[in-house]
């Protein structure tokens, strides 16, 4: 089993989560998130450019069994790009092992409770 | 009844050919100047000052609606028109409305309004200053085109959105206002006394309504609209903003009486008699087809009762008020589930709520007109009675509708053609607040 964590564009969730509902990947978690990168993003506030060092992204997490691990990156990466090229700030995807998954109704362990 | 009706018409046409001579002479042939009532003045100071508040209310109310991507960019389509029109009022549009005739009656004009300039002396036979009957006009004007702004929301470009209130307020609005309201207008002197609109029924919300409806269906549905959620992002922001509205409409209506007298008592009663039934109709249905009343479903009921009592409150009295409220809540509530199987993208219900329940109180308000005012009909036109009224009732609002659904589509054609209306489509997933404004309207979430 794989945790999978994307930091998104705020404006790509939507599509993000349409390609993912169209590969069956049907149970996420969604949160706002701030953080940096490389990005820097200039604001303009009352005529006083800011330079916020905390940008607003958004944070999607999926579990799921490893059969399913491309697919998921693969939804992410063609949607969450910037154009063809990409650009900076587009965001990036954190894989890790999953050790295990209880599903809290039943008590099931492992796969299927994913 | 046909013959009365003829007759009615042609001391219409007789009065629209007397026009030109009245527009050189413009001087009234009343020679003793109006006093100035304090009391009055009073009154109207305090009611333009509660219509004005309708206009941030009107943002608080869609704003909360729309998703957390889009507040400051739609509460940004009301303030802004408090700009927009607060300056092209001032110039020009106080006069293209109350102006005496031109262009055969499509507007008023008159050189001395520019700037409103010869209304720096002057003292109405209401006993007010000139200048506070066109400032209480000139919050109507800035809220109508306001109210359009729900039926396109979260998908137009702020360029487009001033471009076209602008030429709207211009060739929509001051025109009909000028039918309707000008003592020389084509509605005002339909039938034995005019078509009733005591508070712009047919001027604000049939002509904001149909627009919206008009722009929503030209400009398209929003992305993956109806498939993705587009849930309220703060109801206690429509709450808030729906009570603000509730308030402001007082002015909006018992001001409309310019008088600090009997009319503006009775048009206070029945405003507020009208928004409580509409609120309590709207989570009665909500009750009784859901199981559960809604804030957003009493919000809405508040707008449609007071929507539907803005034409009639001058008229109508306490069971009138009830029967509107009603009317109104049953009506706009069935407009909205039948948008739902249409599939047309009136975002915030502009059309379903403005649209429909101006229509209803416009025409509905036939059927619960006070006997003096019927006395009163009857002395001007022998025998005029419902049906006499509910022609001319039908005609004002049959042909707001035709004006403002036709120049709309026109306006807003030409503003797509040049500055660009609909939103490009990465601007549109990023949500107006930041791709518009380069902003975010709620903090709390990042942590800077």
């Amino acid at each position: 089993m794989k945790l999978i964590t994307a930091i998104i564009r705020e404006e790509k969730l939507d599509e993000v989560r349409q390609a993912l509902i169209d590969a069956e990947i049907e149970r996420i978690t969604v949160s706002r998130v701030s953080g940096h990168g490389q990005q820097q993003e200039i604001e303009v506030q009352r005529g006083k450019k800011v330079i916020p060092n905390l940008i607003p992204k958004v944070q999607i997490e999926i579990a799921c069994n490893d059969a399913f691990e491309d697919i998921t990156i693969n939804a992410i990466l063609r949607t969450a790009r910037t154009g063809k090229e990409g650009a900076i700030g587009d965001g990036k995807i954190f894989v890790q092992d999953l050790r295990e998954c209880i599903r809290i109704r039943t008590g099931e362990r492992g796969g299927q409770a994913i | 009844m046909k013959k009365t009706h003829r007759v009615g018409r042609l001391t219409a046409l007789a009065a629209l050919l007397a026009i030109p001579t009245a527009l050189w002479a413009q001087t009234p042939a009343t020679p003793p100047a109006p006093v100035l009532d304090s009391g009055v003045t009073a009154w109207m100071l305090t009611s333009t000052t509660l219509v004005l508040l309708m206009v941030p209310g009107l943002a608080i109310f869609y704003g909360g609606l729309v998703r957390t991507k889009n507040v400051l960019g739609t509460m940004m389509h009301s303030f802004v028109s408090m700009a927009v029109v607060g300056v092209i009022w001032a110039v020009c549009g106080y006069g293209l409305s109350f102006g005496p005739n031109v262009l055969s009656g499509f507007v008023g004009w008159d050189s001395g309004l520019l700037f409103m300039k010869s209304l720096d002396e002057k003292i109405m036979t209401s006993g007010i200053p000139e200048y506070v009957f066109a400032m209480f006009q000139g919050k109507f004007a800035i809220i109508t085109p306001a109210l359009i702004a729900g039926a396109v929301a979260e998908r137009i470009s702020f360029k487009g959105w001033i471009a076209f209130i602008s030429l709207w307020i211009l060739l929509v609005y001051c025109p009909l206002c000028h039918w309707v309201w000008a003592s020389d207008g084509y509605f005002f002197n339909l039938g034995a006394k005019g078509a009733i609109d005591f508070a712009g029924g047919t001027v604000v919300h049939i002509s904001s309504g149909f627009s919206g409806l008009i722009l929503a269906l030209y400009l398209g549905k929003r992305l993956n609209y109806p498939k993705l959620s587009t849930s309220p992002n703060n109801l206690t922001m429509v709450l808030l903003g729906a009570g603000l509205l509730w308030v402001g409409w007082f002015g909006f209506n018992a001001g409309s009486a310019v008088g600090s007298n009997l009319d503006a008592g009775r048009a206070l009663t029945v405003t507020q008699v009208a928004a409580a039934t509409g609120a309590l109709t709207w989570i009665i249905i909500e009750a009784l087809v859901h199981g559960k009343a809604t804030s957003l479903g009493l919000a809405s009921g508040i707008l449609a009762g007071l929507v539907a009592i803005t034409p009639a409150a001058g008229v109508v009295a306490v069971p009138g008020a009830i029967a509107l409220g009603i009317m109104a809540s049953v009506g706009c509530y069935l407009m909205i589930t039948l948008k739902a199987k249409l599939g047309y993208d009136d975002s915030l219900d502009a059309f379903g709520v403005h649209g429909t329940g101006g229509v209803i109180g416009a025409i509905g308000l036939t059927f619960f007109i006070r006997d003096s005012w019927w006395a009163d009909a009857g002395t001007k036109v022998a025998g005029w009675g419902i049906s006499d009224q509910l022609l001319v009732q039908m005609k004002a609002v049959g042909a707001t509708i035709l004006f403002a659904c036709v120049m709309t589509l026109v306006l807003g054609f030409i503003v797509e053609k040049t500055v660009g209306f609909r939103l490009k489509e990465s601007d549109e997933k990023e949500g107006l607040d930041h791709s518009l404004h380069g902003e975010r309207g709620f903090g709390l979430n990042n942590l800077n």
